[in-house]
């Protein structure tokens, strides 16, 4: 099944868009995964009395609508929390295009089926300016040929196999891990009695 | 072949390769807080899953708790206090709560537990666990889907990075300390230097660092972007573990934690130490620092529109000019605390810039320390005494508390402070809010002079 995201895109320049921008700490008072969405860049969205914020792209139209961002270098650093990628799930967003995210973000938003394609500074810096464009129409990103059509361009973009592979099939890798339980209890078995973590109560 | 230290540790622990080219880590322990965990064991449920060795995890209260009082100061803190205690219950692991002699910020509590000796692979729900690599094991930070893997499995997916070797050679000059080498080599890779990658450090100004030092500056190398940090683990490290309530129960000695001679590293930095001069962060990543002698950057004609456009708003939301000297930039507050820096090397540092000093007139000053134990100790030296006389805040719990302010330490709108944390994000210590990054005894410097301060001249005045 070749997989493809497809939609409007909004371009979000900043660098080291951090966790805490993504989602301020004030919605991680939580037990749940649910209700984030507002929460989602709230501090870019909303002023301090509640209000959108007139002149933050996504408060305006078209990219109101967007469901892909377009983002600058080393987005998504700072804090492990997966309450960011939630959130920007729960935002509606099936995408992030950039030169490079960090780690554990990284790894989250795979858990989460959040696209994140990385490209180069020169195609990022094109497909800004595409997503600039109120007119720019819809983005179409290939997980399987790993390529983004945007207007009249389709560009590469990376991604490895396994991650790849996890956007495409989805599925649940703590589900898929336990097949290997015998494999896991056989390594547990090659450890000394020293080498296993018994915590004091 | 000769490999280096973090090859050593992922293969130790691999456990299998996967068919779509990641492979299953085996992880020895692993450390949960109230925050990143609920959703994790609420996982486990849906799925009818139970934690497969119970007894290698460890939970601890410090993100949202307050630290004025043991109890908890709204509704919403106490239930995320409360759910985890019950969910450790329920499986059977082993938890540090409020009112236990335990209990602090996690990533000071392990090593102060004996709980991290080298050789060993720790995961936590929270990126600060690099810090556990200044012993020589590998400890990385993970989401929320990842601690729920952990707990069913003991075993992560795992993607071998990339390495990197930070050398730093030469000697520190005076008031020089690990935290401002850390920042020195965050200004130099850059914030996201080191996305994907293992750093190791080396040279001789890291081996002459204390273990607390060697935290620090292991704990701050995820702002680099850095997957996993790790040091050598050398005499000091082993003695460091050894003593401690857990350390007679572990050892991981199957081979020499460290990097062989002649490794190869897909990167390599040198910084010259004695080229380090005591830094503060003027913006709002961690790598926008200068020396405290310094002045704030000003544009220059090289910079790409996208690069002033940056500048320009880190200067607005931190409220400065471009080219002033920083010396001249007064504060509202200031804090100690933080994985970063609260442990009591990092107490006694800044109590010996205090001893005998006072607190500038309207300047707010806290310190938490970073565990109940570190405050018990610290107490019981005196160092209490020193803070509370030159007018700090000595709180009597611990936790991180004004590193996130997640609990009810949350800086103003506009409020600036000299702060020994890590993190100087927009919003992080309360929304506009602007955080000065420093070493502890800067933020004492600061702290008494009403504005950032170089500390080298207070060592002079004292003599
Ligand atoms: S002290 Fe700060 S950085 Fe460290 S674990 Fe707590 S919140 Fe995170």
């Amino acid at each position: 099944m070749p997989k493809t995201i497809k939609g409007h895109a909004a371009p979000l320049p900043l660098a080291n868009v951090d966790t805490d921008v993504i989602m301020p700490k004030r919605f991680l008072i939580t037990i749940t995964r649910e209700g984030l969405a507002d929460g989602t860049f709230a501090d870019l969205r909303f002023d301090d009395a509640g209000a959108p914020r007139p002149d933050f792209i996504l408060n305006q139209t078209p990219w109101n609508k967007a469901t892909i961002l377009i983002v600058g270098d080393n987005f998504g650093c700072g804090s492990s929390r997966e309450h960011a990628v939630w959130g920007m799930a729960q935002l509606g967003f099936t995408a992030a295009i950039g030169t490079g995210f960090a780690g554990i973000f990284y790894d989250n938003a795979r858990k989460n089926g959040l696209a994140l394609p990385i490209v180069t500074p020169e195609v990022r810096d094109q497909l800004m300016t595409l997503a600039a464009d109120p007119d720019g129409g819809e983005f179409c990103i290939n997980i399987e040929t790993r390529t983004i059509t945007a207007s009249n361009i389709t560009v590469p973009f990376q991604i490895d196999g396994a991650t790849q592979n996890a956007l495409i099939r989805g599925g649940d890798d703590t589900l898929d891990t336990l097949e290997y339980a015998e494999t896991i209890r056989a390594f547990e078995a090659g450890l000394t009695d020293k080498m296993r973590v018994r915590v004091i109560k | 072949m000769s490999r280096t230290l973090y090859d050593k540790l992922v293969d130790a622990h691999k456990v299998c390769d996967l068919p779509d080219g990641d492979m299953l880590i085996y992880v020895d322990f692993h450390i949960m807080n109230e925050y990143t965990s609920p959703q994790a064991f609420s996982g486990l449920d849906q799925k009818g899953l139970n934690v497969w060795r119970p007894e290698a995890h460890l939970a601890v209260i410090d993100h949202v708790n307050a630290t004025r009082q043991r109890d908890p100061h709204d509704d919403a803190s106490k239930l995320l206090i409360e759910n985890l205690e019950a969910n450790c219950s329920k499986h059977g692991i082993a938890f540090y709560g409020l009112g236990d002699q335990r209990q602090g910020i996690e990533h000071v509590v392990v090593p102060e537990q004996g709980l991290v000796v080298p050789g060993m692979l720790i995961a936590c729900g929270d990126s600060h666990t690099t810090t556990y690599g200044a012993y020589g094991a590998l400890g990385f930070g993970i989401g929320t889907s990842e601690v729920e893997h952990v707990l069913a499995t003991q075993t992560l997916r795992y993607k071998r990075l990339k390495t990197m070797q930070v050398v730093v050679d030469g000697d520190l000059g005076p008031g020089v300390t690990a935290k401002d080498i850390i920042m020195k080599v965050v200004q130099v890779v850059g914030a996201g230097g080191a996305n994907g990658y293992a750093v190791e450090f080396a040279g001789s100004a890291i081996k002459t660092q204390g273990m607390a030092g060697r935290m620090t500056i292991c704990n701050m190398a995820v702002e680099l972007g850095a997957r996993a940090a790790l040091m050598d683990a050398d005499d000091a490290a082993y003695r460091m573990a050894a003593g401690r309530a857990h350390s007679d129960l572990l050892h991981f000695d199957t081979e020499e934690w460290s990097a062989d001679p002649g490794a190869k590293y897909d990167k390599v930095f040198h910084i010259d130490a004695a080229q380090i001069a005591p830094l503060i962060s003027w913006g709002t990543s961690p790598d926008q620092s200068v020396p405290i002698d310094g002045t704030v950057p000003v544009v220059t004609r090289d910079m790409t529109p996208k690069a002033r456009a940056a500048l320009d708003r880190a200067l607005t939301y931190m409220g400065l000019v471009a080219g002033q000297s920083v010396q001249d930039i007064p504060i509202d507050s200031a804090f100690i605390g933080s994985c970063t820096n609260s442990r009591i090397e990092d107490l006694r540092a800044a109590a010996s810039v205090l001893k005998g000093r006072k607190v500038a007139e309207g300047v707010n000053a806290i310190v938490v320390p970073g565990s109940t134990f570190t405050r018990m100790q610290a107490e019981a030296e005196g160092l209490d005494q020193v803070f509370r006389e030159a007018g700090f805040d000595w709180r009597p719990e611990s936790g991180c508390s004004m590193c996130l302010a997640m609990n009810d330490d949350i800086a103003m709108d506009g409020e600036r402070l000299a702060s020994s944390t890590n993190r100087n994000f927009e919003g992080r210590q309360g929304r506009g809010a602007r955080t000065h990054l420093m070493s502890p005894a800067m933020v004492a410097a600061a702290a008494i002079s009403g504005h950032l301060a170089d500390v080298r001249t207070f060592r002079t005045e004292e003599g």
